[in-house]
């Protein structure tokens, strides 16, 4: 019982469960591939000509009891047997070069969208009802009613200076002039990830803060005389970033979503667009491990969250 | 006689409620919205000649500008924008709608289910519907939706089977609430069953909570369709929102500066969408009486 109790429990309790999910994950992905009813080659080659060595290769694979395929799976997810049908190559040699680009442009979003967010939660929720508070709810609620990649689509057209795709020009080399031409690139789509990210960080900013309002302790501030601007930055302001960047965390599966879209629209190589390339085919080996990669990632996000939580805030792990 | 009297009741607290509703601007203008849409929607037929769809019979210039014979121009095959989109505005709401009731019909019962049995139940249909939470719902839909394969019944069956966690969240922790309550403790001794417990007791109590959150589901379904439709994964013989969209970015109409194929069905989703989270927040306050004390 002793192990369950306090912070080491909490952290066994958040542990196994993460790896219950993620068993449950790799089952998951893959099932639901091998159990639909119809014959998997078909679908696995489904709309494309396949090359007679390469088909012949997948029905060998395929035909092989599904038990022992699936402890083979379950050994070692990430060692593909099956190549991609779209690009003939190992799977996770593909993902492996597309995971840079979506690290640099999904984290420069993510690092502007939660600054600017941020700061724009505190102004507005410090003084709800007021008129930035008006305006910035109103504005929030507008982008969450609008698609990422639409977003993505006006600014191209709205911005007809800025490259509307890929990652750098064509011949371009040395030291900063591939540093500035991908700078100049990650312009459109980093800007229509952060506007629709900001929405997300300002309201649970604006959130958090609120909740924080009403706590003794702030009026406690007050009463020693301290001014207004000092309770918000000294008091409210860090207790309510507690809730925020653990919530920032949690949203990560959010995050994704927004840079399969986005990267599709800018043809940024990134795991967005690959997961994009995948399914237009359907290219089945190469989905099953986008799938699998951005699922580990969000597990993995959450149980980063859950710790973080305790460490920034004793009482969850002493309950 | 009781039942009048019952009747009586429900009309005046029905009123009460529209009372209370009515005090939100935001939230009318949004119904004011979605009656707009619904009525395209229904009378789509009557407003666009439904032969205008057929790529074969388009006689106009394609990516043609604004004009008065095509008041939002035309597609990259010769077809009047407008009517892509009053015949659009069908796809969208029906699979919002259905999607929206596939997600709170599993969400309501395994809620329930799970806040009414409590201990292991509790744990095991908690536990899975945490698994579905966790994993990231555009991927998960795209994987399901390549599988299944585009149509109309599959995109919502898709959306549905994706979004129903929240739900089930909600309700059982509504359910734990509501049976602990003293009334509970009354049917129970008086001999009802588990059955009757929740659909007499549980349910009608969940209900007025889980109709705010229908409302913004639906709004998030009405995403979900444009961009798995974005993406490719609508039905392919059905004109969407979304479609319009994946039509305009494969045939270059940002490259080309046309914004007459890109902003209506973005600006259809937006207002569409936006109505619906409106009218949802507002039906949040107004039914959940703890949220009107603290805004």
């Amino acid at each position: 019982m002793a192990l369950l109790t306090g912070t080491r429990g909490y952290v066994v309790r958040k542990v196994t469960w993460s790896l219950g999910t993620l068993l449950f994950v790799l089952v998951f992905n893959f099932f639901l591939f091998r159990l639909l009813p119809g014959d998997p080659i078909k679908m696995y080659t489904r709309g494309r000509n396949t090359p007679s060595e390469q088909l012949i290769k997948l029905r060998a694979e395929l035909n092989r009891p599904i038990g022992t395929q699936f402890l083979e799976y379950l050994s070692n997810p990430f060692a593909s047997t099956i190549n991609s049908t779209r690009f003939n190559r190992p799977v996770w040699e593909l993902v492996a070069e597309r995971v840079w680009p979506t690290v640099l442009l999904v984290g420069t979003a993510i690092l502007i969208a939660s600054v600017a967010g941020i700061w724009l939660g505190i102004r507005s929720g410090w003084r709800r009802g007021g008129t930035f508070d008006r305006w910035t709810t109103g504005a929030t609620n507008t982008l969450y009613a609008m698609p990422e990649f639409w977003v993505g689509m006006v600014l191209i057209i709205a911005l007809p200076m800025f490259p509307s795709g890929n990652i750098n020009t064509p011949g371009v080399s040395g030291f900063p002039d591939v540093f500035l031409d991908t700078a100049w690139h990650m312009v459109l789509p980093v800007t229509a990830l952060a506007i629709v990210y900001l929405a997300e960080y300002t309201s649970i900013m604006r959130a958090s803060l609120v909740d924080e309002l009403r706590q003794d302790y702030l009026q406690l501030a007050r009463a020693k005389g301290l001014r207004e601007d000092l309770v918000r930055r000294r008091h409210a302001v860090p207790n309510a970033l507690l809730p925020t960047m653990t919530l920032i965390f949690l949203n990560f599966g959010f995050v994704i979503g927004g840079a399969i879209t986005i990267e599709t629209v800018f043809s940024w190589p990134g795991l967005g667009l690959l997961s994009y390339e995948a399914l237009r085919g359907p290219d089945i080996p190469l989905l099953q491990a986008t799938f699998l990669l951005f699922s580990i990632g969000v597990v993995v996000f959450t149980l980063l969250a859950d710790l973080l939580y305790a460490v920034l805030d004793p009482r969850v792990s002493s309950q | 006689m009781t039942s009048s009297l019952a009747w009586t009741r429900r009309r005046n607290t029905l009123l009460r409620f529209w009372g209370d509703f009515r005090a939100h601007h935001s939230a009318l203008a949004g119904l004011a919205i979605l009656a707009c849409f619904a009525l395209v929607a229904i009378f789509a037929s009557l407003l666009a000649d439904p032969e205008g769809l057929n790529v074969a019979k388009a006689t106009a210039k394609s990516h043609a500008p604004p004009s008065a014979d095509y008041w939002l121009g035309t597609d990259g095959n010769g077809i009047s924008i407008l009517t892509l989109l009053i015949h659009g505005t069908r796809v969208s709401l029906v699979v919002g709608l259905a999607a929206t009731a596939i997600a709170i019909v599993i969400g309501t019962v395994i809620g329930i289910m799970a806040g009414f049995y409590g201990g292991w139940a509790r744990s095991l249909l908690m536990g899975f519907t945490d698994w579905f939470l966790v994993i990231p719902f555009l991927p998960l839909a795209i994987v399901m939706a390549s599988v299944l394969g585009p149509s109309l019944v599959n995109i919502i069956i898709v959306i549905g089977v994706t979004s129903w966690p929240g739900t089930a969240r909600l309700v059982c922790a509504q359910t734990l609430t509501v049976r602990s309550r003293p009334y509970m403790e009354r049917a129970k001794a008086l001999g009802a069953g588990s059955w009757h417990q929740m659909t007499r007791h549980v349910l009608p109590n969940v209900m007025p909570l889980v109709l705010a959150h229908v409302v913004l589901t639906v709004s998030i379904a009405i995403l979900s369709e444009t961009t798995l439709s974005f993406l490719g994964l609508g039905d392919p013989t059905r004109p969407s929102w979304g479609k319009i969209l994946d039509s305009a970015y494969g045939t270059g109409a940002m490259s080309n500066g046309e914004w007459w194929y890109v902003l209506p069905p973005g600006i259809c989703v937006v207002l569409v969408v936006l109505a619906f989270t409106l009218v949802g927040r507002a039906l949040e306050v107004v039914l959940n009486p703890r949220l009107k004390e603290e805004r």
